[in-house]
Order: structure tokens, then C-alpha cells, then sequence
């Protein structure tokens, strides 16, 4: 208990000291000093509640409540007011409607609801605590470098130092991180879910240029809208089924599933749109102007994982074969194959990477809409894999842009050669995104075979294709790095110390999580699926797959230790009809000049036209959206109707 | 001295020089159905770095006499060159034109030289046949370059890479015409 | 175990020679069937025995590291196939041997080789779902995805799944890389190409490619047989007649055909996947799941 208040509060407090200390060393110091502190302690909690598989507390907080309120108020008044400055109306409007909802559910019926336990620590949340003790953590102290190159060029266009408050609102994301995955009031969890929202508003609008602000609006926007079904879905759950409790939401659904799909399918619209499944996918691809950090921060361990978070928790109820259950997995499937085939036609690497978190999440909704015990499991593992890669991936190309000067693909051109180390790590970081026996593969592995189980044939049809146009858009992408250019100088002496650490920390965390993969399977989900759903009823990968798939990973790193780069046979030109200069770049055309060439990847715009995806993918997205909302709200209706 | 399993396979790489394509024809007449190559295994493979015999047809000139180097040393050894036609044996007709520099044995050592204009199909299968012979030969030689004592000392590839040319062979049709640069074909 | 373990000792001594003596009577038979008598049949041997023998070569240092890991996961998918494994895992295993191909052929940054990735790539994407389909098409019908359990099925796979089985045999001409899809490092297209892929590849290294493709031909083909595989002796004839039959049509196919451009490989290859594989698994649902 202790320690989850000292990992919700600690990084606040040290948001607040961030916020008044201006000099780089002092912030140096204390970033790394309490990067330190909240991944030790969250190693810790791990330690202290993974063997007896978590607790509830009941933290009486009549108080707390109320302090919650006022935040919650005042954090109301600042949206409408900045809403109403920069003239974006839907988000005053949003916002004036959410919070006196909920407000006058908490002093009216919600005053009434005996809450047993405020907070609770189970496996799962000390799968996500980890997740942001770690991950999150080695963002902020990467963000130490990286912002002071930022700096440097807004220094140039004579920008103001604004640092200070971009490290507040990281380490306050991280804090309400925690606190969110740590609720059992749902109206806790609403807190924390709004104070994340406000966060990444914060962060995507940093630069203050006009496309930050209209794009942080934007995030904003959907996020609030979001957050309008969430306190939708606990008025419904105080009123129908007079709690505001996440477990005993799920007890009550474990028996009347068909009244509890009601609230859970606001629940799930809320998660859908924080884990930006189409249409409000556009929020995501808009943080791109965001500094990366902040990009590897919403991706990987904080804001989009919050939503999942929120579908796999709902998982029991939404995997009785019910419309909420429905919903959610058709939005996910669908995302995922729309958003992977757009993420062909991408030429920005960020805009790729975003692409790619936003098909993963698309499978994770996917896995919690199934809800059987194996789709969770994969959930929980792509959650995992898909975290630390994906930072991994966004912190080597925010490197590689301060380094070459684009984020481009296409200018990564001879990375191997002007960025060796740099490029291996986005290599590893690219096999583990989608390569067999790297992570992502094998819980997209589980997520087929549970989706077989569902018996749902177009979601398995979305996965088959979805996964073919993965592997085309990565292994492009990963052809572009390993391709030796010749007559590249290094140019990798000028990153920071701080940028190569966490790349190699996370290089490190990537293989090492593939090799014990089984390990986290047995002792972490397992038993936490056994707890949920009572019992597994198979549908979790048999044991002598995984050790293959360990073998491989094994196989792979002892080659690449003995033979990567080793061989001894004399380097020759390759081959350009016999006219290669001899540099590998350069022909003799006609006249015998010198002609240079550069190799360009396929993009397929005509096929995979970004906007026709999103078109598509809106479309189909908002039907299932439509269906899920309208029928929850014609079952309530019939419900109450039924009652007078 | 084992048998060599590039008899049984050549691999042939086809560059037309300066020729008016008459030899180019001919040389495609090989690998038709009428005389059908692949009975020995001939594949025209289009590519120095898998091919082992490299044919050529017509002058060599100012223009193409670095393609010419460059295809032939991007072969990996052994290796044996075909000149076909009388241009890519002398220079033929073309001889005396101010940009021909002769023959293609003016820039890289020739194996077997196939006259005629255009040389006739049987001719140049003749000749691709015959070459298999020095084929083993240079493949043998590369077995002891690499066995004999001395070379070890060496760095074993340059001695494997030198060793065939310092092996020579009559050229199949012997003219009187063709005057051999003595110098570049010790290189 | 014993039956696995002899099963997997006989696909890696086996598999060369029948991938091997395949090959050879494919180019014996595209010769007759273009009235030339063609090279002896033990010719794929003498090309690869050729290869080993040839003066060793690279462009850079790392294209062998990647070389190495497609032939160690190519034969490691037909192992897993063979020992009776998972069919996702032998997919997936087989999916990183291609992958490991496409980046070695990229390594080289060489413009033949990398507009044959290109279109490897593409083919991939172009073939990747119905395999996928198929597979699952396996498990739909039989209750595993095991290969000894759906080898020991009491019941005839192929009728139920003749979509998957046609879809198949159609992505079986992109997957052994013969006419109308030969894209990516047909010797047939070195006019455009070169070799594709394969043009970087020197001696030894082109020698363990072929050999590669050797043992993937045997176990692509092996998945033919799976649909005949009914557990008695007559569905073992049937399927290692099906097999070889399936081959020779698609050389067949290969000798009759023209290259085809990619946008129709791709189109074609999706289209079939949904409408034969996407359906067929809709009408095993309805027979097979309840």
C-alpha cells in the first residue's frame, strides 16, 4: 500500500521540484536520481505482490474524494477556458457536460455507494507498473539529452526555455500512470484517466507552433469525448448496479453479463478512443509534432496503453459473447489490418512507428474484445513486447533525426554505416516488432489461435491479412538500415551518453524478455488469468513451442555474436552491368560520366493510399462503434423500461 | 586431382562488344531447342558473379574496354573467356578503325577463340565445350595454389586468384592474324 | 517421439536429394516439353557441387550472417514440419528464413539484388495470407494445428478444404518463384534483374541458397500432402502422389506462361485468398465448429 502511493505521489512530487529547477545539471541529477528510485520501487512492488498475487485496499478516502473533486473542478474550468481561447469549442463543450455529470453523481447517487476497496494491486497492474517504472522512466532520462538538442534549435528560432514544464508533465503522466492502474473506484480511475488526457494535451502542444496546438486539441478532443462515455459508463454502473467498483463490476458481470456489457460498453468506447482505434486514430498520428520523447512516452508505456489497460480489465465481461464484446473486438480488428496496410505508404518513420502502435493496439482491443483467457494472455504479452520495442524504436529515431537531420526512411540511407550502433539497435528493435521468435509474433501467435476459438472468421480474415502487410512495411524498413553503403564515415560520436544507454538498456530488455517470455507466462499470467477467469480452458501456448521460440532467440544472438560481420572473404564491387566505378555508388553512363544512384523502397500509394485506409477503416469503425452504443443504450432502455 | 563439377556446369555470361549482332544471334541459336546446350549444363545466366565461362562477341573499344575488365574480374575463378567471331578474335574488318583496340585478348586473357563471321552455333559450342577442359585445368591449378606449402604462407586468395593465368593454354583455333599482347596476358 | 525423431533424421538427409532430383526432372521436363533432350537429371547437383568449388566472394561482411540464418530457418521449418510440430510455428519459422533471405539480398544495397527483395517482399504479402488461411483452414477441421494430429485424422481434409487445397497450389507458383511470378530471381528474367535477389551471391553462399530451396520445395510440397493425410496407408499414396502431381503442374504451369507484372501477382493472390480461402473457412465454420 505504502509503496503504490509512494510510486503514485513520488514522481508528482518530483514533477513539482522539476518545474522550479531551470539549470541542466540540478535536472540532470534529479532525473536520473528518481528515474532510479521509481524503477527500483517498482521492481520492488513487483516483488512484494507478484508471489501473493495482489490485494485490495480500502484506503478510506471520503477525503480524498473531495480533494479529487476540486482537482477534478479546476482542471474543468482551465480546459473551457483554454478551449474557449483558442476558439475549439467541442472541447469546452465536452468538458462542461463530463465533469458536472459526474460531479453530481458523486454528491447525489454516488454519495449512497458503500465503496469497499479504493484501490487494489493485482499481477496485471504489476505488469503495467512495471512497464512504467522501467519504460517510462528510461524515456524521461533519454528526454535529458534529447531536449537539449531540441533546445538548441528553438534556442535558434528563438524560442523560450520551456523545459522545466516538459518534464513536469512527464513525470506527472507517470504518477497518474500508476494511480490509474492502481483504482478500483472507477471514479478514481476517472481522475487519473482525465489527468492523462490533460497530459498528453500539454505534451503534443509543446512547441506552442499552430499545428501543436490545433494537433494537441485535437488529442484533446477525442480524449474528452472518451472521457464523456467513461463517466457515462459509472453513472450507469452507480444507478443499474449501485457500485463503482472495477471488481465488483466484473462479479456482477461474471453472472448478469448482458447488464453489465451496458456500462462496460462505455467503458470500452472510453478505452477505444485513449488507445486511438479508428476513427480517432488521427489524435495519435497528430502527437508526431511533439520532441520524440514524447512520441516513445504516449506509445509505449503511458496514455495508449491506459485505454488497452482498460479493454483487457473489462475482458470477462466483454468475452460473453455480448455486443460490447462484439464491438470491441470488430474496432480492433479492424484498425489493425487498415492501419498496417496505411503504414505501407508512410515515408516518415515516425508516422510508420505511429501506424504500428495504432495496428498493435488495434490486436490488444481485438484480444480483450474475445476475452477468453488466451486472447488475454496474448494481450497482456503484445502490451509487454509491444511497450519496450516500441520505445526502443522511437528513441532511435528521434536520435537518428538529430543525427542526419530527417526522420525520413528514405534518408536513413547507409544508417549501418554513418550510425552503426544506432541502426543495430533499430534492427533489434524492428525484429522484435514483428519477426518470429521476437516478441510481437508470438503474442500474435496467441492472438490468432484465440481468434480461431472466438469463432469470429472475419477477425481472423483481418489478422491473416494484416500480419502479411506488417512483415512488407518493417522488412522494407529494416532492408533500408542493413544495406552497407560504402564511403560513409561514422558520424556517432556526438550522442549523448544518456540516449545510448537507454538504447542499449532497452536493446538488452528486448532480447532478454524474449528469452523469458515462458518465465513471465507461468509465474505472472497464468496465475493471473486463472484468477480472473477461473481457469485457463486451454488456448495458452504449449510450453515446447515456447522453448522453440526461446531456442531460436538463443540461436539467433550466439550466431550474431560468432559470425556477425566475421566473414573473411575478399569485399568485391557488386555488380552494375560493368560500370561500377568502384565505390558501389557511383556508374559510368553514358559519355562516361559519373552517374550516382540511391535505392528507393515501395510505398504504394495507389493500393495502400493512407487517406482511402482511414476512409475505409472510419467508416467500418464507426458502424461497429454505432451498433455497440445504440444497442447498449436500447437494452438500458428495455431494462428501465422493463423495471417501472 | 578430383574431378571438377564445373565441367558438368558452365555457367555462361554473354556481353556483346561493338559486334553487329550476327555473332549475338548465333550465340542464342546455342541455347534454342535446334542445338540446346543445357544438354551440358550450359545455363546463360546473365550475371559474372555466378558465371564461369564469359563469351564475347566483337571489337573491344575505347568505350567498352573497362565493361570488358570489369565483367571479367567480377567472375569468380576459375573462369575461362570465349572470344566468338572474328571481331572478338582480331578485330576483324574493324580492326583499323581509330577507336578498336583489336581483339578482346587486348584487355583480358583469352581461352578459346572462335573465328568466323558470324561464327557458325557448332563452332561456338565447340569451343565452350573445349573450354571445359581448361576449366579443370585452372580449377586443379586453385586446388594446389591452395595445398601447395608456399602458397599458405601467402594470403591464400590472391594466390588462388593468380595461379590460373599463370596456366596457359593453346587457343582451340590458332590464327595467324591474332597477335596475343604478350604483356597483358601475363597480367 | 522415435516415429519424430526418425521422421526429422530422414527429412535432413532426405530432403536435398528429393529437392535435388525434383529440380532435375523439372528441367528435363521443360526440355521435352520444348523437344530438347535437356541436361542429365543429377544436374541441380553438379550446379551446386560447381558452386562449392568456386573462388569465395562477398560485397560486404554481413550478407553471410544473414545467409546463414535462412538456410538455418529454412531447414529448421521443414524440421519442425517433419517432427509432427506446430503448422503456426513451421509458418512463422519459415517466414523468418524468407525475411533473413530478403535482408541479405538488401546487405549488398546492390540495385539488381534490391529490386528482387523488393519484389520478394511483395510476394510475401501477396502469398502470406492464404498460407496463413490455409493453416487455420487445418485447424478448423481437424481440432489442431499439430502435424501429427492432423496426420492422424480419421477424415480427408481435402474435400472439406478444396478452396484452401486450390488457393494453395496457386500461391505454391509464388512461393517456388516459377512463371507467371517468377518476380523476384528467375535465371528466365536476367534481362531485367540479373538474378534478383540472388545476385550478390557468390559460390558457396549461392550453393547453401539452392540447397535451401531444396529443402523448402520438399516441405511446401509436404503441405500438399497434409490435405490427403487421413491416417491409412491409401491417404499416404494419394497425398505423396498428389504432391509430386502438384509439382509437375506447376512446372507445367511455369512453361507455359509468361511473367506476369506484380500488381497482378498481388491482386490475384488477394483476390483468391478471399474468395476461396476466406469462404471456405466460412463454410468449415458452419459444418466443422459446431
Amino acid at each position: 500500500m505504502g509503496t503504490i502511493l509512494f510510486l503514485i505521489f513520488f514522481p508528482m512530487i518530483i514533477a513539482f521540484i522539476l518545474l522550479v529547477v531551470k539549470a541542466d545539471k540540478g535536472r540532470d541529477v534529479i532525473v536520473i536520481g528518481a528515474a532510479a528510485i521509481i524503477a527500483i520501487m517498482s521492481i520492488v512492488v513487483a516483488i512484494k505482490y507478484a508471489a501473493g498475487g495482489g490485494e485490495y485496499f480500502s484506503f478510506d478516502g471520503e477525503a480524498v474524494n473531495y480533494v479529487m473533486m476540486v482537482i477534478e473542478a479546476g482542471l474543468c474550468i482551465y480546459i473551457i477556458i483554454t478551449a474557449c481561447k483558442h476558439k475549439k469549442w467541442l472541447a469546452a463543450l465536452f468538458a462542461i457536460i463530463q465533469t458536472p455529470l459526474v460531479m453530481w453523481f458523486e454528491l447525489t447517487k454516488g454519495h449512497g455507494i458503500e465503496v469497499e476497496s479504493n484501490m487494489y494491486v493485482d499481477r496485471l497492474s504489476i505488469i503495467m507498473i512495471l512497464i512504467i517504472g522501467i519504460i517510462g522512466t528510461l524515456i524521461a532520462v533519454y528526454a535529458l539529452g534529447y531536449m537539449k538538442d531540441f533546445q538548441h534549435h528553438e534556442d535558434e528560432k528563438g524560442n523560450k526555455d520551456r523545459r522545466p514544464w516538459f518534464f513536469f508533465v512527464m513525470f506527472l503522466f507517470l504518477g497518474a500512470m500508476v494511480g490509474l492502474v492502481t483504482s478500483n473506484n472507477m471514479i478514481w480511475m476517472y481522475f487519473f484517466w482525465e489527468i492523462t488526457s490533460l497530459s498528453s494535451f500539454w505534451l503534443i502542444g509543446y512547441t506552442k507552433t499552430e499545428e501543436a496546438t490545433n494537433n494537441a486539441f485535437r488529442a484533446l478532443i477525442m480524449n474528452l469525448l472518451g472521457g464523456l462515455g467513461f463517466a457515462v459508463g459509472i453513472v450507469i454502473l452507480g444507478c443499474v448496479c449501485n457500485t463503482v467498483e472495477m471488481s465488483t463490476m466484473l462479479l456482477i458481470g461474471s453472472v448478469y453479463g448482458d447488464l453489465i456489457a451496458i456500462p462496460a460498453a462505455f467503458f470500452a468506447f472510453a478505452g477505444i478512443t485513449k488507445a486511438a482505434q479508428m476513427p480517432f486514430n488521427s489524435w495519435l498520428l497528430g502527437a508526431m509534432v511533439a520532441p520524440t520523447p514524447t512520441s516513445a512516452l504516449l506509445h509505449s508505456s503511458t496514455m495508449v496503453k491506459a485505454g488497452v489497460f482498460m479493454i483487457i480489465k473489462l475482458a470477462p465481461v466483454l468475452g460473453m459473447g455480448n455486443f460490447a464484446g462484439l464491438m470491441t473486438m470488430m474496432v480492433g480488428g479492424i484498425t489493425f489490418l487498415f492501419a498496417s496496410c496505411a503504414a505501407i505508404s508512410q515515408v516518415n518513420a515516425k508516422r510508420v512507428l505511429a501506424y504500428s502502435t495504432i495496428a498493435n493496439l488495434g490486436l490488444i482491443v481485438a484480444c480483450g474484445g474475445v476475452g477468453t483467457a488466451g486472447a488475454v494472455w496474448a494481450g497482456i504479452m503484445l502490451i509487454i513486447f509491444h511497450a519496450i520495442t516500441k520505445s526502443l524504436l522511437f528513441l532511435c529515431v528521434g536520435t537518428a533525426e538529430h543525427h542526419i537531420g530527417s526522420r525520413m526512411i528514405e534518408d536513413m540511407d547507409g544508417l549501418f554505416n554513418r550510425m552503426p550502433r544506432l541502426a543495430m539497435c533499430m534492427i533489434i528493435g524492428i525484429a522484435g516488432m514483428f519477426l518470429a521468435p521476437f516478441g510481437m509474433l508470438i503474442s500474435k501467435w496467441a492472438c490468432m489461435v484465440s481468434f480461431v476459438d472466438s469463432g469470429n472468421i472475419l477477425l481472423v480474415g483481418c489478422i491473416c491479412f494484416g500480419s502479411a502487410v506488417t512483415a512488407f512495411y518493417w522488412l522494407k524498413w529494416m532492408g533500408k538500415l542493413t544495406a552497407c553503403v560504402q564511403g560513409e564515415e561514422s558520424i556517432e560520436t556526438g550522442v549523448h551518453k544518456t540516449e545510448t544507454f537507454v538504447h542499449i538498456t532497452l536493446v538488452v530488455l528486448v532480447v532478454l524478455v524474449c528469452l523469458i517470455f515462458p518465465l513471465m507466462s507461468t509465474y505472472m499470467l497464468v496465475p493471473y488469468l486463472e484468477v480472473t477467469f477461473g481457469g485457463l480452458g486451454g488456448g495458452i501456448m504449449a510450453s515446447g513451442n515456447m522453448l522453440i521460440m526461446v531456442i531460436m532467440v538463443a540461436v539467433i544472438v550466439l550466431l550474431a555474436l560468432f559470425s556477425f560481420g566475421k566473414s573473411r572473404k575478399p569485399q568485391v564491387p557488386i555488380y552494375l552491368a560493368g560500370v561500377n566505378t568502384g565505390d558501389n555508388r557511383t556508374y559510368y553512363g553514358s559519355m562516361q560520366q559519373e552517374v550516382s544512384f540511391s535505392l528507393r523502397n515501395w510505398h504504394m500509394e495507389k493500393y495502400f493510399g493512407e487517406k482511402k485506409m482511414n476512409v475505409i477503416g472510419d467508416v467500418l469503425c464507426v458502424v461497429m462503434l454505432v451498433y455497440g452504443i445504440a444497442y447498449g443504450i436500447a437494452t438500458l432502455v428495455f431494462w428501465m423500461g422493463g423495471a417501472m | 586431382m578430383s574431378k571438377a563439377y564445373v565441367t558438368k556446369s558452365p555457367w555462361v555470361v554473354h556481353y556483346d562488344g561493338s559486334s553487329c549482332n550476327g555473332c549475338d544471334i548465333e550465340v542464342l541459336a546455342c541455347l534454342m531447342p535446334m542445338y540446346d546446350v543445357e544438354r551440358f549444363g550450359i545455363i546463360n545466366c546473365g550475371n559474372p558473379k555466378h558465371a564461369d565461362v564469359f563469351l564475347v562477341t566483337g571489337t573491344v573499344n575505347e568505350q567498352n574496354k573497362d565493361v570488358v575488365k570489369q565483367i571479367y574480374e567480377q567472375m569468380p575463378e576459375p573462369k575461362v573467356v570465349v572470344a566468338i567471331g572474328i571481331c572478338a578474335c582480331s578485330g576483324g574488318i574493324f580492326k583499323d578503325c581509330y577507336n578498336v583496340l583489336g581483339g578482346v585478348d587486348q584487355v583480358i586473357p583469352v581461352d578459346a577463340y572462335v573465328p568466323g563471321c558470324a561464327a557458325r552455333p557448332e563452332a561456338i559450342i565447340d569451343a565452350v565445350v573445349t573450354g571445359l577442359g581448361i576449366l579443370q585445368a585452372k580449377r586443379d591449378a586453385m586446388v594446389e595454389a591452395i595445398d601447395a606449402p608456399a602458397a599458405i604462407e601467402a594470403p591464400a586468395a590472391p594466390a588462388a586468384a593468380s595461379a590460373p593465368s599463370a596456366v596457359k593454354y593453346p587457343p582451340i583455333f590458332t590464327m595467324a592474324e591474332i597477335k596475343v599482347n604478350a604483356e597483358l596476358y601475363k597480367k | 517421439m522415435i516415429k519424430a525423431i526418425i521422421s526429422v533424421i530422414a527429412f535432413l538427409v532426405l530432403a536435398p536429394f528429393v529437392g535435388g532430383l525434383l529440380a532435375g526432372f523439372e528441367r528435363k521436363l521443360a526440355a521435352k516439353m520444348q523437344r530438347r533432350v535437356g541436361p542429365p537429371v543429377l544436374q541441380p547437383f553438379y550446379d551446386v557441387g560447381k558452386l562449392f568449388q568456386k573462388e569465395n566472394m562477398a560485397p560486404t561482411r554481413f550478407q553471410d550472417f544473414y545467409v546463414i540464418l535462412f538456410v538455418v530457418f529454412i531447414i529448421a521449418s521443414g524440421v519442425i514440419f517433419f517432427m509432427g510440430g506446430d503448422l503456426l510455428l513451421v509458418i512463422f519459422t519459415l517466414t523468418i528464413g524468407a525475411a533473413f533471405l530478403i535482408i541479405a539480398a538488401y546487405s549488398s544495397n546492390s540495385p539488381y539484388a534490391e529490386e528482387g527483395a523488393e519484389r520478394e517482399l511483395l510476394s510475401m504479402m501477396a502469398y502470406e495470407p492464404m498460407v496463413l488461411l490455409t493453416v487455420i483452414g487445418f485447424y478448423m477441421f481437424t481440432g489442431s494445428f499439430k502435424v501429427s494430429d492432423i496426420m492422424a485424422g480419421n477424415a480427408m481434409p481435402f474435400l472439406p478444404m478444396i478452396g484452401l487445397f486450390v488457393g494453395w497450389v496457386f500461391i505454391l507458383t509464388l512461393k517456388f518463384r516459377k512463371s507467371p511470378f517468377d518476380l523476384s530471381m528467375s535465371h528466365h528474367a536476367h534481362q531485367e534483374l540479373v538474378r534478383g535477389m540472388t545476385t550478390e551471391f557468390v559460390g558457396r553462399t549461392m550453393g547453401w541458397v539452392e540447397i535451401s530451396h531444396w529443402y523448402e520445395n520438399v516441405f511446401l510440397l509436404g503441405f500438399v500432402f497434409l490435405f490427403f493425410a487421413n491416417g491409412t496407408a491409401y491417404g499416404w499414396i494419394i497425398g505423396i502422389v498428389v504432391a509430386i502431381l502438384t509439382y509437375f503442374f506447376e512446372v507445367f504451369i511455369d512453361n507455359c506462361f509468361a511473367r506476369m507484372k506484380w500488381q497482378f501477382a498481388f491482386k490475384s493472390a488477394w483476390i483468391i485468398a478471399i474468395v476461396l480461402g476466406v469462404v471456405n473457412l466460412f463454410v468449415l465454420q458452419l459444418c466443422f465448429m459446431n
